[in-house]
């Protein structure tokens, strides 16, 4: 455990997930809400409300409230930008890759991911990595219908 | 004579070094404090020399395993300054004490329609059990709001005691805002009103002479582990007459004075509240963390402390677009000093500072209560203890100085001007 090498604070805070946290996607309210869910992190306070308007199988929007760190507001205002416009299902598949990534497990798959391929630095602060996927997991219960989640 | 550089190298630790040789800077000790060495020696030679199970054995062993525990109740209850050995109860943690009295106070003292008051200022710890118990019971819980100045508001919790209020449950110390509640004047006010009053010292006594008699609450609990200790050890210092009053905690071995196909008679205090086998190995390590700290010297440490957040403090004032918690007055709130900014999240501040060594807490404290009080999602803090150096909250500053200009980069000016404008 003891005397790893520094991991660089330039790999977790890439400018562009500064620039998210910085101004934020997806924070307009929507016309009309589908799906919603909400989602905390127990541990640290981190709050996120996550709205979802579709038509058809497809995202036309994301609203997206709530308090949290950089990377998980980053993190969430990424995920506004990626998935408006996609099919549920494909969404669903960009989440699962971002979670592969984040616990090691691609398997080699390549999944053009865009800028979320910033958030891959923050795995060398493996206390953060929950911090990046709150958004997403919120996403996926919002999906399922489950009004409350609490990632550990 | 005290002299923190010859007291840290009683701490093993304390010559660690973080990511790339940085000196750990632990700036964390309201979560958990370091242990010296003694102490762990302590833990290795009671299992290398005495491991046995206590209160049973008539071998050599247990009797000697037997005399080392209760020789730390004995030294707790001189630490603590209470009545006597049948007033010390050993549980895992703080909470586990003030849950066992949340649960054993139900049915002998609580009634339905009766009242208990906390304050805005408590942990989960003190709260969540009371909530347990007005799960099973229709009771109301109020909370003793804080002034702006983050202290108790007084005048508020003498209106707020009723008749019907028959628990006061209080930090000491909080563990958020470091105010230190004078106990002895809300005794008064319970003792006057017939209400219990129990008092959360899990942030006070490893800081200050406390005497549990003077204080004149009935009930008091604290941890090991803050105080140099091992994890794992609770304490409960509770008043005879209502210890003698209330029923069991868990039922088992040792809590039993006879067991029959029909049912059970209780053992004397205070092993009536200690069933099955206890933390031998970790009561006894107390002890020895009991012994060092009394060596080191109270009011030593409480000095010692209070110069550092004075200086920490000073320092601090560079940093003018922080919040800083708190009372105002150093002496009000020696130790912890909990601070946070708008644009920079807690959790960043403490990812940053820590590639620096500096080890502090982000997030809610486990008050979240407090924290919506506050107006803020999570807050940092940075909490000392008597092996903090002034040269700790250097390193700790310069680390925060780094935070704060690398986080906002170009827009850190901006952003030290644009809170100034606001004011």
């Amino acid at each position: 455990m003891q005397n790893q090498s520094l991991p660089q604070l330039d790999d977790l805070y890439k400018e562009i997930i500064l620039e998210h946290y910085r101004k934020p996607h997806g924070r307009e309210p929507l016309e009309k809400i589908d799906y919603q869910a909400e989602g905390m992190n127990p541990l640290c306070g981190d709050e996120v409300k996550l709205c979802l308007q579709l038509q058809d199988e497809q995202i036309i929007k994301v609203h997206l409230e709530g308090h949290g760190c950089s990377i998980s507001v980053a993190s969430g205002s990424m995920l506004a930008q990626m998935l408006e416009g996609k099919t549920v299902t494909e969404a669903q598949e960009i989440t699962k890759h971002l979670k592969d990534i984040m616990h090691d497990r691609t398997n080699g798959k390549v999944v053009d991911i865009g800028d979320l391929e910033a958030l891959e630095g923050v795995k060398k602060f493996p206390v953060r990595i929950k911090c990046a996927l709150l958004p997403w997991t919120t996403f996926e219960e919002a999906l399922v219908g489950h009004n409350h989640v609490e990632v550990s | 004579m005290f002299d923190v550089n010859k007291i840290r190298k009683d701490f093993k630790i304390l010559e660690r070094k973080i990511w790339d040789n940085k000196p750990l800077v632990y700036l964390d000790n309201a979560a958990t404090t370091q242990k010296p060495n003694v102490v762990i020696n302590s833990l290795v030679s009671y299992y290398e020399n005495y491991n046995a199970n206590i209160h049973r054995g008539v071998h050599k062993l247990a009797e000697e395993a037997t005399t080392l525990y209760e020789d730390v109740r004995q030294k707790i209850k001189d630490f603590i300054d209470a009545n006597s050995t049948a007033e010390i109860i050993f549980t895992r943690n703080t909470t586990e004490s003030i849950n066992l009295l949340a649960y054993c106070l139900d049915d002998s003292i609580i009634k339905d329609g009766d009242e208990i008051l906390l304050t805005e200022m408590e942990h989960h710890s003190n709260i969540v059990p009371w909530y347990l118990l007005r799960d099973r019971r229709n009771i109301t819980i109020k909370f003793t709001p804080i002034t702006d100045n983050h202290e108790l508001d007084y005048n508020t919790l003498e209106k707020l005691i009723t008749k019907k209020t028959k628990i006061v449950s209080i930090t000491h110390k909080s563990n958020v805002l470091g105010t230190v509640n004078d106990i002895q004047r809300i005794a008064k006010i319970t003792k006057a009103n017939n209400s219990i009053l129990i008092v959360d010292a899990a942030q006070s006594a490893p800081h200050m002479k406390i005497s549990f008699q003077d204080l004149g609450c009935d009930f008091l609990a604290f941890s090991s582990h803050k105080m140099c200790g091992p994890t794992g050890v609770g304490i409960l210092v509770g008043k005879k007459e209502l210890l003698e009053k209330m029923p069991p905690f868990l039922g088992g071995g040792e809590m039993i004075r006879k067991v029959t196909f029909d049912g059970f008679t209780t053992n004397d205090l205070p092993w009536k509240y200690e069933a099955g086998t206890p933390n031998i190995a970790d009561v006894i390590a107390f002890g020895t963390a009991i012994d060092y700290i009394e060596k080191i010297g109270l009011e030593n440490i409480y000095q010692h402390e209070l110069k550092l957040t004075e200086y920490a403090f000073k320092k601090l004032k560079q940093f003018d677009f922080l919040h800083i918690y708190g009372p105002k007055e150093i002496t009000k709130r020696a130790g912890i000093i909990t601070f946070s900014n708008p644009v920079v999240h807690p959790h960043d501040i403490a990812t940053i500072i820590d590639q620096d060594g500096v080890a502090i807490r982000a997030g809610h404290h486990c008050a979240q209560p407090l924290m919506k009080k506050l107006s803020v999602s999570a807050t940092a803090r940075a909490s000392f203890y008597f092996y903090n150096t002034p040269e700790e909250v250097d390193i700790f500053i310069n680390a925060l100085n780094k935070a704060f200009d690398y986080f906002a980069v170009g827009a850190c000016k901006e952003l030290k001007q644009g809170v100034k404008s606001k004011k």
